[in-house]
């Protein structure tokens, strides 16, 4: 008996990206540290205004996630096209935009989970009031997989580019635009104190809309790259 | 287990074309491979096999032509044409930073496993026994192409596509994995494979020559 799963073939590639990932965990702090040190300059730059500390507070959080997200974002094919699993993985017999999910969850575990953990703090230092902050959360628990998702495209590609780099984030930043713009607004009104469900909905609306097409058009982005 | 006999699979290849920096390296390329039967791809350097092994694989189009797999499309086929076939190219498809074992455990998941065989007895058979929990980063390239061939084993595939599987092997590794591709071949297998090494296959298994530099 010979047998085929399509949900063990996930789980067995996001674990083996999670246990990757541990066994190179110096690698692993560069993005959450960007994050927190670009973060914890602005105040010093800025002075002692806390008015205006507060009031640029939660697009510096999100400025800074959204850069610290696409400096990560390379790693999420890189090593695997090197050394020749990605084709073993084109050529598996699963669809591609099924086992392209496990590793973009896998990313976001990896890269997009420690800024989240790290933003409650850094909100506090920026003086965004403490009402506002579960709607900062709100807004990077829906926002940061959508920068992966959509970024996934880019980096699928640009894999095959020996410097893809510059290209990478030409193609990206643009795309990053929308998520930033309801989600710094989103905290901002809720800073004021008006209700915020409607930046919510959108920034939900993008995360499923991505979570549908994204896996698809990195799938087919990735063929056209090995081939 | 069905009998050679009995197995009427067949892979066949109509007028393939491969265009490559405006140069073509082949064209009007017909073969047709049977179970137990292998392909053997001949040539000078450049001449287009490692090209070729890839359309055969899926991963690359060709530029005109047709690849039938039991009289079906393969790039219509996909994932289901790719569950009888497995790859092996120029680069190992391993991960360095995990053991032999978790590697192997890897492309069991990604392929159709084969029953009857474990992990571990994969390993021995290709010469890795002891191996199993030493970081692949470790191993030198021979044996981290051991491992690679026995990536093979571990999944139901019917159609090896080998390039150059012998590389970097010693001598003995050579007759070793010679053994395993004909036991594949005799147990109703098929392969696809190039190699400058002079092959010592059995006088029974049946080998598809095609030189693509002499066309």
């Amino acid at each position: 008996m010979s047998t085929l799963s399509l949900t063990s073939a996930f789980t067995l590639l996001l674990k083996r990206d999670l246990v990757l990932a541990y066994r190179r965990r110096a690698e692993l702090v560069n993005p959450v540290l960007f994050f927190v040190l670009v973060t914890a300059m602005f105040p010093l730059g800025i002075g002692n205004d806390a008015k205006l500390i507060q009031a640029v507070g939660p697009g510096v959080i999100w400025v800074a996630a959204r850069l610290a997200a696409l400096l990560s974002l390379d790693t999420m094919f890189r090593s695997d096209f090197d050394d020749g699993t990605l084709e073993q993985f084109m050529l598996s017999a699963h669809p591609i935009s099924v086992l392209v999910l496990a590793k973009i969850l896998a990313h976001w575990m990896i890269t997009g989970l420690p800024l989240f953990i790290a933003a409650p703090l850094l909100a506090m230092m920026l003086n965004v009031p403490s009402d506002a902050i579960p709607t900062l959360m709100l807004t990077l628990v829906l926002g940061t997989p959508t920068l992966s998702l959509i970024g996934s495209v880019g980096v699928a590609l640009t894999v095959g580019l020996r410097r893809g780099g510059v290209i990478l984030s030409l193609l990206v930043l643009p795309l990053y635009v929308p998520v930033l713009i309801f989600a710094t607004d989103a905290v901002k009104t809720s800073i004021v104190g008006i209700p915020t469900s409607a930046q919510i909905s959108i920034l939900a609306a993008m995360l499923i809309g991505s979570l549908v097409l994204a896996p698809l058009a990195t799938a087919a982005s990735l063929r056209i790259s090995l081939s | 287990m069905t009998s050679p006999l009995s197995d009427t699979t067949i892979f066949e290849a109509k007028d393939l074309e491969c265009i490559r920096d405006d140069r073509v390296l082949f064209s009007g390329l017909c073969f047709t491979v049977n179970p137990g039967e292998a392909l053997v791809l001949e040539g000078r350097n450049g001449s287009g096999k490692t090209s070729l092994l890839r359309i055969l694989c899926g991963i690359r189009l060709p530029e005109s032509g047709q690849l039938l797999w039991n009289g079906e499309d393969i790039f219509r086929l996909g994932p289901e044409y790719h569950e009888h076939t497995a790859y092996l190219g120029h680069k190992d498809g391993s991960k360095l930073d995990l053991t032999p074992l978790e590697n192997l455990r890897v492309a069991r998941g990604f392929g159709k496993a084969k029953a009857g065989i474990t992990l571990e007895e994969a390993l021995d058979q290709v010469g890795l026994y002891g191996f199993e929990d030493v970081p692949t980063r470790n191993m030198s390239a021979g044996q981290q192409r051991r491992l690679a061939i026995a990536r093979l084993l571990v999944t139901d595939a019917k159609l090896w596509i080998l390039d150059e599987p012998f590389t970097s092997l010693d001598r003995k590794g050579i007759e070793h994995m010679e053994r395993l591709f004909e036991a594949h071949l005799q147990s109703g297998g098929m392969a696809a494979m190039t190699t400058h090494h002079r092959i010592g296959f059995k006088e029974a298994v049946k080998l598809v020559r095609i030189n693509l530099s002499e066309r």
